[in-house]
This record gives C-alpha cells, sequence and structure tokens, in this order.
C-alpha cells in the first residue's frame, strides 16, 4: 500500500478509497458481463419463475369463501427451485475465482481484500435484483391473469390482486431471492469451494422446511421455532397474503431472519478471506 | 498418434493393467487419497446417526393443539393398548359376551347392518347425526380372551361395503363372502374353537358352509369370552353400527348376555356406549364409535423409520462428493490423463460409477444400522408406542438406505459429467431429490396442514427412494391418512428404490453418451 501511495499520489485517503471502490466495481462488472454462464443462470431465474409459477396457477382451485390458498404463494411457487439457481450464481461469482486460481490475480491486482468481496457482492446484487424482480413479475402476471377465472374473486375473498400486500408479496420475493445469491457468495467466500459451498446452502435452505414438516405432526413448537429459523421458510413469509396473524413471523420479519443468515456469511466470508490465505 | 518413420516408443502394458478392477482399483486410490471426501463421507455416517438422537424430539409427542411444548405433550399422551404381536392398537367395541370354558362353536344370522354417521355440526356442540355406514363399520361374532384391550381374538364380520370378513389379531383380515348383508340377502356367521385354533365360517343360507380361514391364538385361556359385537370406525366422529342378529346359536348352555364397551368411554374408549335390546328371536344390537384394529400412523404410533430422517442431511455431502469426483477432474485436467491411461471412456466412467457406489452403499448401510440401533431405545423413552418391526424389514431399511444413497453418489455423478461444473451439477441433483419432498409435505403444499397433492412427486421423481425405508405396513381394513408425514409413502419398498434406479440409469446413459462424444 505505502507503495502504491508513493507510485500515485493522491490528494486525500478517502477519495483514494473511492476511487479503489469504483475501480474494484468496474473490473468485477467487467468479469461479471463477459462471461456467459451468469447471464444464462439469470435467464433460468426468470424462465423457471414464470414457467413453474404459470403451471401451479393453471392447477390453482378455488371453490368457497373458505378455500384457504394464498395466490402469491401458488404464484410464487417457482421460488422453490429458482432459489437453488439464484444460490450457483452466486457461489459461482466467488467459486470461479477459486477454482481457475484468478484469485490470486484478483488479490495482487486488489490487496483491499474486502473492497474486493464487497465490490463482487455488489456487482451481483443489481443483476440478481433485476433477474428476480423480472422473474416474479412475470409470475405474478400469469397469476393476475389466470386466478381469477379460477375461482380467485372477491366472491370468494379475494378483492384483486394488486393490493398493497400482494406489491409486498411480490416486492419480498424478489428481494428473497437477492438475499439467496449473496449469501451463497458470503458461504463461497468462507469455504473457497464452489461444491462444499453450494452444498452448504441449499442444505440451509432445504433441511429446515423438510425436518419442520416431519416434526409439525407431533411437535407443532419444534415445527414452528425450525420455520423461524430456517432461511427458506422464513422467506416465505414475506410472500404470504392471506393468514397473516398464523404465520411464524411476520412478513418483514420474516425477510429480516433471511437478511440476517444473508449478513452473517458475508461477515462469515470476510473473515475467512482477510484472516486466511487466499 | 505421432506420424512418421520413428516408431514412438511405448511402454509394455502388462496384462493385469488392461483389466477393469485395476482401473476400479486407480479409482479408488484417487477417492481415498483426498482427505476431503473421505470426511465427508464420514459426515453422512455422522450426520444420519445424529438425527437418530433427534428423533425422539422431533417425532416424540402425542397431536396437540398448540402451544405446549415438546415434553408436556409427550407427557399427556394416553397410553396406548398393544396387541399379540407388541404392536398399538385401536380396540374400542360394544361386546355382549358370555364365557365360553374349552371348545365351543357359535353361529348367528346377520339381516341388517345400519348405522349413523355426523353429518354437520348440531346444537350443543354435538354431531347432527344421519343414517350412514363407513367402509369398515363391522358387526358380527367374536370369541376374545378377555374384555380387556389388547387381548387376542377371532371375529366373523359382515362391513359397510366390505361384504363378510374374518379378522384376528387385529392386523389380519381375510375377505368372505361379497356383497351387503340385508333381510333378503342375510349372512351367516360360524366361529369353532378347538384348543386355540379357530375357525370362521360363512353362509347365504345357513346350510351350505364355506371355510374362511383357520387361525391359531397362541396361548390362549381355557376361558374365553364368546358373543355379538358391533364397532363403528369413523377417525374420531361420532358414529353408531347397529346388527340385527338372529337364530344365534351356542354349543354351550347360555348363560345369559354381559354388555361391555371395551376400553370404556375414555380416550381410547368407544365414541358412546352401546346398546341392546330383544323383540322376537332378533337380537338389535348398537355400537358407538370405535374398532378392532391397528393403529396406523400419525401422532399416536411412532414409526422407526424417523430415526433414518438423518438420510436427507447425509445424502448433502454425499451428492457433493460424488459430483467433485468427477469435476475436480475435469477442473485441473486430470481427466486428460485419466482418459489416456483408460481410453476407454465407458470403462473409466463405470469404474468410477462403481467406486462411488460401493462408497454410498457402504456409508449408508453403517449409518442406518447405527442409527437404528441407537434410536429404536431412545424412541421407546418417549413414551408414544413405537411401532413393531421384524429383524426383516430393519434389514431391509438398513440395505435400502445403503442402495439409496449409492444410487443417488451415482446419479450426482452422472449429472456431474453432463454438466461437467460441480456448482450446477450439485444444485440440479439437490433440487431434483429435495424440491419434490418439499413440495408434497412442506409450507407450499397448501392443503390442510403439511400434506398436499396426491402424493404424485413421490411417485415419479428420485425421492420415491425414500419408500424403502417405511417401517409401518399399510392396512386394507383400516380407512384413514396413510400420508408422507404419517410415514407411508405411496409405492412400495423396492418399487421406490425401482424409480430412483431408473432416474440414475438414464443420467449415467447419457453421461456415457456425452462422454464418449465430446472432447474431454
Amino acid at each position: 500500500m505505502t507503495l502504491a501511495v508513493r507510485v500515485f499520489p493522491l490528494p486525500h485517503p478517502l477519495g483514494q478509497a473511492l476511487r479503489a471502490a469504483a475501480a474494484a466495481l468496474r473490473a468485477e462488472w467487467t468479469k461479471f458481463r463477459t462471461l456467459a454462464e451468469p447471464f444464462w443462470l439469470l435467464a433460468g431465474v426468470v424462465a423457471l419463475t414464470v414457467a413453474v409459477g404459470a403451471v401451479a396457477v393453471s392447477g390453482a382451485r378455488c371453490s368457497s369463501a373458505s378455500c384457504g390458498v394464498d395466490p402469491a404463494t401458488v404464484s410464487f411457487t417457482g421460488i422453490y427451485p429458482v432459489q437453488a439457481v439464484a444460490a450457483v450464481v452466486g457461489v459461482l461469482a466467488v467459486g470461479n475465482e477459486y477454482s481457475t486460481g484468478m484469485v490470486k490475480v484478483s488479490l495482487t491486482a486488489m490487496p483491499r481484500r474486502l473492497t474486493w468481496l464487497f465490490a463482487k457482492a455488489a456487482v451481483l446484487t443489481a443483476p440478481v435484483l433485476a433477474a428476480s424482480a423480472l422473474a416474479v413479475a412475470g409470475a405474478a402476471l400469469a397469476g393476475w391473469l389466470i386466478l381469477p377465472g379460477h375461482g380467485f374473486t372477491p366472491a370468494h375473498g379475494y378483492p384483486s390482486l394488486t393490493t398493497g400486500t400482494d406489491l409486498r408479496a411480490a416486492v419480498g420475493a424478489a428481494l428473497y431471492l437477492t438475499l439467496i445469491a449473496l449469501l451463497s457468495l458470503g458461504v463461497a467466500a468462507a469455504v473457497r469451494n464452489s461444491a462444499a459451498a453450494i452444498g452448504l446452502v441449499l442444505g440451509a435452505l432445504y433441511l429446515f422446511p423438510i425436518t419442520a414438516a416431519v416434526a409439525d405432526a407431533s411437535n407443532p413448537t419444534l415445527a414452528r421455532h425450525l420455520d423461524q429459523i430456517g432461511p427458506l421458510s422464513a422467506g416465505l413469509d414475506v410472500q404470504a397474503t392471506i393468514g397473516i396473524n398464523s404465520l411464524p413471523l411476520t412478513p418483514w420479519q420474516g425477510l429480516g431472519v433471511v437478511a440476517l443468515w444473508t449478513v452473517g456469511a458475508l461477515l462469515l466470508g470476510a473473515l475467512v478471506l482477510k484472516s486466511r490465505d487466499a | 498418434m505421432t506420424t512418421g518413420a520413428a516408431t514412438p516408443h511405448r511402454s509394455p502394458l502388462t496384462p493385469q493393467r488392461d483389466s477393469f478392477w485395476y482401473l476400479v482399483h486407480a479409482e479408488w486410490t484417487k477417492f481415498r487419497t483426498v482427505r476431503g471426501w473421505v470426511i465427508a463421507a464420514g459426515a453422512t455416517i455422522l450426520v444420519i446417526t445424529a438425527f437418530a438422537f433427534l428423533a425422539g424430539t422431533i417425532r416424540g409427542g402425542c397431536a396437540v393443539s398448540s402451544g405446549a411444548s415438546g415434553a408436556a405433550s409427550a407427557a399427556a399422551c394416553p397410553a396406548q393398548p398393544t396387541g399379540p404381536g407388541g404392536e398399538p392398537v385401536v380396540d374400542a367395541f360394544y361386546f355382549l359376551h358370555q364365557p365360553l370354558t374349552g371348545n365351543g362353536t357359535i353361529t348367528v344370522q346377520l339381516t341388517s347392518l345400519t348405522g349413523q354417521v355426523a353429518i354437520g355440526p348440531g346444537s350443543n356442540g354435538q354431531s347432527q347425526m344421519g343414517p350412514g355406514l363407513q367402509p369398515w363399520s363391522k358387526a358380527g361374532i367374536i370369541i376374545k380372551e378377555d374384555t380387556s384391550q389388547g387381548s387376542a381374538y377371532a371375529a366373523m364380520m359382515v362391513t359397510g361395503s366390505n361384504g363378510v370378513r374374518m379378522q384376528w389379531d387385529y392386523v389380519n383380515d381375510r375377505p368372505g363372502l361379497p356383497g351387503s348383508v340385508s333381510a333378503s340377502a342375510p349372512r351367516w356367521l360360524r366361529l369353532v374353537r378347538d384348543g386355540d385354533t379357530i375357525t370362521g365360517y360363512d353362509s347365504a343360507d345357513g346350510k351350505h358352509w364355506t371355510p374362511v380361514d383357520t387361525v391359531t391364538l397362541t396361548g390362549l385361556t381355557a376361558t374365553v369370552q364368546a358373543g355379538l359385537f358391533t364397532a363403528a370406525p369413523s377417525n374420531g366422529n361420532a358414529a353408531t353400527t347397529t346388527g340385527e342378529f338372529q337364530h344365534i346359536g351356542l354349543s354351550w348352555p347360555a348363560t345369559g348376555w354381559t354388555a361391555t364397551n371395551v376400553g370404556g368411554t375414555g380416550p381410547n374408549g368407544v365414541g358412546q356406549p352401546g346398546t341392546f335390546s330383544q323383540s322376537g328371536g332378533v337380537l338389535t344390537v348398537t355400537g358407538g364409535s370405535g374398532d378392532i384394529a391397528p393403529l396406523i400412523g400419525g401422532a399416536g404410533v411412532i414409526s422407526v423409520q424417523w430415526e433414518l430422517l438423518g438420510t436427507f442431511f447425509g445424502l448433502i455431502p454425499l451428492i457433493v462428493v460424488a459430483a467433485m469426483f468427477i469435476t475436480g477432474e475435469y477442473r485441473r485436467g486430470l481427466i486428460r490423463v485419466s482418459l489416456t491411461a483408460a481410453p476407454r471412456r465407458g470403462r473409466l466412467l463405470a469404474a468410477k460409477a462403481i467406486v462411488i457406489a460401493a462408497v454410498g452403499f457402504v456409508v449408508g448401510v453403517v449409518a442406518a444400522t447405527l442409527a437404528l440401533a441407537v434410536g429404536t431405545p431412545l424412541l421407546r423413552r418417549t413414551g408414544i408406542p413405537v411401532w413393531p418391526v421384524s429383524l426383516l424389514t430393519e434389514a431391509r431399511m438398513v440395505v435400502g438406505t445403503g442402495v439409496l444413497l449409492a444410487l443417488a453418489g451415482v446419479f450426482a455423478l452422472a449429472i456431474a459429467i453432463i454438466v461437467r461444473r460441480s456448482a450446477p451439477a450439485i444444485a440440479a441433483v439437490i433440487l431434483v431429490i429435495f424440491v419434490p419432498y418439499l413440495l408434497t409435505v412442506g409450507p407450499l403444499s397448501g392443503g390442510h396442514g403439511r400434506e398436499g397433492g396426491g402424493g404424485l412427486m413421490l411417485q415419479v421423481t428420485p425421492v420415491a427412494a425414500l419408500a424403502v425405508q417405511q417401517a409401518l405396513p399399510k392396512f386394507y381394513q383400516v380407512t384413514g391418512s396413510y400420508s408422507v408425514t404419517s410415514g407411508y409413502y405411496p409405492l412400495a419398498p423396492w418399487a421406490g428404490l425401482a424409480v430412483e434406479c431408473a432416474w440414475t440409469a438414464a443420467a449415467l446413459a447419457l453421461a456415457i453418451f456425452l462422454l464418449r462424444r465430446r472432447d474431454a
């Protein structure tokens, strides 16, 4: 660092940090946009969310006022499989650096490791959020077009599928996918191996609800707690539009739990990156 | 191959080096020398075994509405009667009986089977009742060791829509004459006791008798209770069953009927006390809701299957390792060395598949053995009845878990060859295995509670293989919720495994095709 300062004297340490951050962002963005893989994966996120959502809403029926089917949850069924794709995007953002040895070059060019990591996270956020928003909008549109014809009518207690609650569910779903991608990035930075990282992330996502489902018949208290701490089920709370009072968490609390997982993973990744040899 | 005048040097190839098992050995050496992979295989065993310790916490409570802690709800569970085979049973019915010492025969003619079922909410919290029969509403004759719950018995009965049946010791059921009973189509039933064997007969006319089955109730006491019974299985709803008995013939000096509601009217007893009346040679017997049957899964009985819940968790490290077993070669370029050493690509893949399958099988068998060994005593301590399983069933669960993990490993290997990248391959495999299960039982499954769909997902996706871990038998003669979260899978054990096998075979075929066709 002292060397860099001597070669490129800069007027102010803050300006220097900002320039470094801007350069890091530009470099990471170049890496991201010049790879075909993330583009196709994100295209897959959009296509799969809309396709699964369209199939799910086509099969959904509401025949009475108390049918208890959540139109948003049905429309966003695709989030279940698609979060695995978002996780792959997040894992590969860091995992590729380690698997190709690129990380040595990156860290030589950018010795401030945390700047590098957070530039990666920032660069990942924008396209994933855009793809998620597109995916969720497509799925919501499918639901909005199809569900009223399947009994989701004002007579059955669904006055409109474009209320503030529905908007919250859609925004929450898109934010959820983005948080999962960032969570995966953090885990990949911590374990530095794509395969192990994706195993850990998907384990954390899918194993909590599976255990909760098995426990539900005999130990509902445990099932509820598992639903509160598991990122997947907590993330589903923000996508709910009916039965809000019986959810394990309030919608925004649910998203908050996911955010805590993400922050924890990113901090862990930062800690490992800072303290270990690359 | 080089061209030109000079003959390139080739080291002599020993015949042994050309053998397939040499290749398998080479792949095994690759596997066992990577410390992380061996640790991951060990983690699979550890995780599956560890979950056996948690099975009691996860499944060890009774169905409670909400609020109570797991421990408190377990303490509140009513004690379940168990049958002669140690299985938890429902034994609650209306019994008109008299003692029979030694051998004897009881014969009746049934001319009517009617009932009342709940048809909607009524006043005062009572259900509104209307005429109706459940498929397994029953009335008939029974010889039972005594009137205590869970004692040995054999019975001949007419049912709501399953014809004449002979049932004994709760879990056994044989069909007799088909069709329902009426005044124009009466049913004659007979039970003959000879020592500890009992033979059931049925007849449409009281003259021509057909034996339904002969059963041995080992250790039946000399004096037993023989008589008439009715029961109305109704899954906890209010219901009654009424049978009209005529031509009651006893081979012993009759002593008059004693009426007993077996099980009383407590938590495991009948819904409401039964009644009987006699007029003009017709004995009309009405019994409340109850049954004589095995208790099926759910909260009242624990399946040892839940000791293997860790299989889900153990699959993840195994899938990761299986995928890395090949993607690691692509990443480091080792695949080129491997294919140079073993140019027949199909053989290389087969060797890798054998190594991963062997690892998965051994890991699964060891883990399942440990889990069942430590889990069952712990489950028994919860106080909830554990469904007894035979050694053969346990062996099927253990070997099946080994095969399940072996197939999952090979499936992951094949997908990894197709995708050639570890993260997408692992994500795809986990997706295909876990998401169908979640969509069936998870919060998105819709409907009431956790269960949704017809279990189609568990018939067509690799997770169907979990059926091999099912420990609860299904009973044709008991209507109930045979759901995944109660411990029942839609497919038979080996059929479920066959579905996973088909997925693996398809993936492997595509992998071999691509591996041969593509540049390495």
